[in-house]
This record gives C-alpha cells, structure tokens and sequence, in this order.
C-alpha cells in the first residue's frame, strides 16, 4: 500500500495505540477493504476484519481499532442488521388482514402480527388502527436465521409516533449521540427541552415545540458532521 | 477492433495520439458520494470517460426467485447514457450491456461477502456519462469504489484495466483510436493486494510474448488506479 496514513500493527509505535485506545487527537488511522493489517497470529480479527491465509484483512472503509489485543474497524457506513430487544422506529409499509409490514431500516422488512400490535382491529379494519406510513417506536422480539424479524409494541413507551419528527443517523454513530453514561443525549434533551428517542436502527425520534426540535435537528448534523471530521481527519 | 485504416495510433518514438508512452495510464480520479441518496456511490473519471456508480441495499430481493437462500445476489445494471458517445445510443438494455452487467457482476460477488446477507440482493448500478474507451474497466472500478464505501463488507477492491495491441505494439490502457483501430484488447479484473485475477476477456489475437506483456502492463496500471481509489475512500467526499 502506498501513500496516506497505512493502517497495519506493525507500523504502529505504542504510543500510537498498539497496545491501547488512541489518543482521540491523533491522526486517523484509516483503512479501505482489502488493506493488509499485519500478522493474525498475534491479534484476533474483530468487526470487519478477516484472517485470510494467516494475514488480518480490513473488509470495510473506516478506522481501525485495537483493543485488549482484537483489532476491528469502526466502519464509516453501516447498515442496520436487527438483533432481539432492539429498540427501533419503523415505518408501517404494507399490511394483511392481522399482519403490519414494518420498515425498520434492515435488509428486510419486520413484521408486526396483529397480537403484538398497539389494539385489536376489527376484520378489515386494521389500517384504522396503523396506516401505511406511521412511524411507530417498538422493539424487536425475534430474529430468525433468514434475517427475518418480528416486532412487538407491547412494552413500556411503545406506541404509535403521532408528533415530532424522525432524523436518522448512521447506527454506528449512536454510541456518540448517547454519550458515555447517556450524558450527551442527556444534554441535548435539556438544552433543546425536546423528547429524544434514539432508535438502535439509527433513526432518532425528535418531539416537542418547533423551536426546539429545529435547534435539536442542527446539534444533531452539527455532531455527526464532527464526529465524521474526527474519525476521517481534519481539525474539529 | 477496426483493424488497421489509415490512422497511426503510434509514431517511431513510442509515442501515443494523446501524448502517452506506452506503458502510461490516461490520468484518473475518483471522487466518492455524488449521489447522496444511494447507500455508496463513486464517480470516476479516466481519460475522457466518465462513469457514476451507485450502490442500494443489502435489500429484500424482489422478484422472490431471484433470492439465494445462502447469499446475496448483486443486481447490476451497466448503462451508457445517450449522449455519452458521438452516436447516439439507443436508450435501454442491448446485448452489449447485459454481457458487461454480467461480467461486472461475477467480478464483484468474488470479492464482495454475499453470505452476510441471505436472500437479500445488492444493486449496482452503473451509468457512464462520457465514453472514449475502456467503459467497462471504468465501470467496475467505479462499482468497487462505490461497494466500498456503501460499508459492503469485501475481501479487496476490483481494479480493473485494459491493455492492447495497436499495429503490433502492446500499449497500456487503450484510448478510443486504439481501441477502434487496434487489433487486440485484453480488459482486466485484478485484486490488488493479493494480484489475484477475477475477470479477463480477450478481443483480437496476441502471442504469447503479446499477452504477457499486456499482463504486466495491467499489473502495474492497476497499482496507480489503486492507489487513487484508496485515495477517493480514504479522503474523499462525504
């Protein structure tokens, strides 16, 4: 690999967090799939990494990480893969007569069975109760081995979305949104006095006067925009 | 191939119509996410030609019998716009574009790690603006950069480069005089980092001597072409 900054263990000095987290200051270490990222032998592949013929290989875009001896790449793109217990907000896309078809952001739509739906429907009245478009905040309760999932809106604060707005995110960013301890998100309720629901699919649920979800909608570009300056270089 | 007419692609010095030796690639550059809407896109120019590749997806294959129970299908479309040549190209599908569709996407799934994504599908979609020659290796190239940074997980990128042979004379990387009067061109799909091969084709005759130095030719153009794909994801665009 020539030119830029080259992403591979064995370039990399300890201060250079070889053998820890990176100063959050440093230089990027970026990497593009197929990058060689050193020897197998002595660290194990992580996210979005694979030992081929004994040579760790970076298989995304984004920036390498090596943590507790694993090395893994926090990629600057994701697509949302669903995982039981999610807490997600979709939109409603098609229905049968006991079945709503959610779009949660995944390769495949979820689907919401009547019996774990907000209220019983009359036979044929089902789009009275979600209507192809609303968003809904619910959670995932299963995923099956074909990438197939099912969501549920039995549980605490799930419900129909009827106000506010919905901004998505990427998912990997959600991390940063949330802050350590829930301290930015935290922030951005009390400094916005906006209800922030932050999906685990990327999409974040915004509601309150239009001041405030206007004001909410900048900070939350105004971090990502930073926060892919930071992890792609560039002063903040 | 047109064969050989009146026109001299190369003089007694080596060198080329468009001011190239031999063995020197058109200039290239890449920029990647022109197309915000798509999951990743890239655009490439190189030479005259210029291509858009935009990525959708892993998505739910439709119609359901194109899903693979095991893997991800990649849905490519190759393109070339109607104003993209001197003549005009009839809009549409063509035998043409369905064989280069094919080809890029049997390159790309050697690369790209369908088993992650079961029964959903990948498309790509190929659209060239400008052609002078060598569509299809802009094509891939632009498609590989545009996989990559939609965050589809892949072993390596495809850089793929044609060679060929102008009255007698192996050149690197045709241009449109060469590649209309030329006698052979040998387009590549080359993994840089292990110089694996995923795609070859061959139109015209070259020796043995011919098609070895056509190889290497490819090899050392894909590592310039490389380096400026690693360049456009590492600090391109948004």
């Amino acid at each position: 690999m020539k030119g830029g900054s080259v992403a591979r263990l064995d370039n990399m000095s300890g201060d250079n967090g070889a053998d820890g987290p990176r100063r959050s200051r440093q230089a990027p270490l970026l990497v593009a799939p197929g990058d060689d990222l050193g020897d197998s032998g002595e660290y194990e592949a992580g996210h979005g990494v694979l030992a081929i013929n004994g040579r760790l290989r970076a298989l995304k875009q984004g920036r390498m990480n090596n943590r507790g001896g694993t090395v893994s790449i926090e990629p600057r793109r994701t697509s949302y893969v669903p995982r039981p217990s999610d807490l997600v907000i979709g939109y409603i896309e098609g229905c049968t007569s006991n079945i709503w078809f959610v779009d949660i952001g995944a390769p495949f739509n979820a689907i919401l069975p009547m019996s774990l739906g907000p209220s019983k429907a009359e036979f044929g009245g089902i789009r009275k109760v979600l209507d192809i478009g609303d968003a809904i905040l619910c959670r995932v309760q299963e995923v099956e081995e074909n990438h197939s999932s099912v969501v549920t809106m039995k549980g605490m604060g799930l419900r129909a979305i009827r106000a506010g707005t919905v901004e998505e995110i990427d998912p990997h960013l959600l991390g940063r949104l949330i802050g350590r301890g829930g301290n930015n998100l935290r922030q951005l309720k009390e400094e916005t006095e906006c209800r922030v629901v932050a999906g685990d699919n990327g999409r974040v649920w915004l509601d309150g006067d239009l001041d405030g979800i206007i004001n909410a909608r900048d900070r939350l570009n105004a971090l990502l925009t930073e926060a892919k300056i930071e992890e792609f270089g560039g002063e903040v | 191939m047109g064969g050989y007419g009146d026109v001299q692609c190369i003089d007694e010095n080596g060198i080329r119509l468009d001011g190239r030796t031999k063995d020197e690639v058109r200039p290239v550059s890449i920029e990647t996410g022109v197309v915000p809407v798509a999951d990743g896109s890239a655009r490439i120019r190189w030479g005259l030609n210029d291509c858009i590749a935009a990525v959708y997806g892993p998505m739910e294959a439709h119609p359901r019998k194109i899903q693979r129970q095991d893997r991800a299908v990649l849905d490519v479309r190759y393109n070339m716009a109607p104003f993209s040549t001197t003549d005009r190209i009839r809009p549409g599908f063509n035998r043409r574009s369905r064989e280069i569709s094919k080809v890029t996407a049997e390159a790309l799934e050697s690369v790209v790690l369908t088993e992650l994504y079961p029964r959903s599908k990948i498309r790509v979609e190929i659209e060239i603006i400008c052609a002078e020659a060598g569509t299809r290796c802009a094509g891939i190239t632009a498609a590989s950069v545009a996989l990559a940074h939609a965050g589809i997980p892949m072993t390596d990128m495809v850089v793929s480069v044609a060679s060929g042979k102008v009255h007698d004379i192996v050149v690197c990387d045709l241009n449109k005089e060469e590649d209309n009067y030329g006698e052979a061109d040998l387009p590549m799909g080359i993994l840089p980092n292990t110089g694996e091969l995923v795609f070859l084709q061959m139109d015209g005759d070259l020796s043995p001597d011919q098609f070895q130095e056509a190889w290497d030719y490819n090899m050392e153009a894909a590592k310039v072409i490389h380096e400026e794909m690693v360049r456009a994801l590492k600090g391109g665009g948004e």
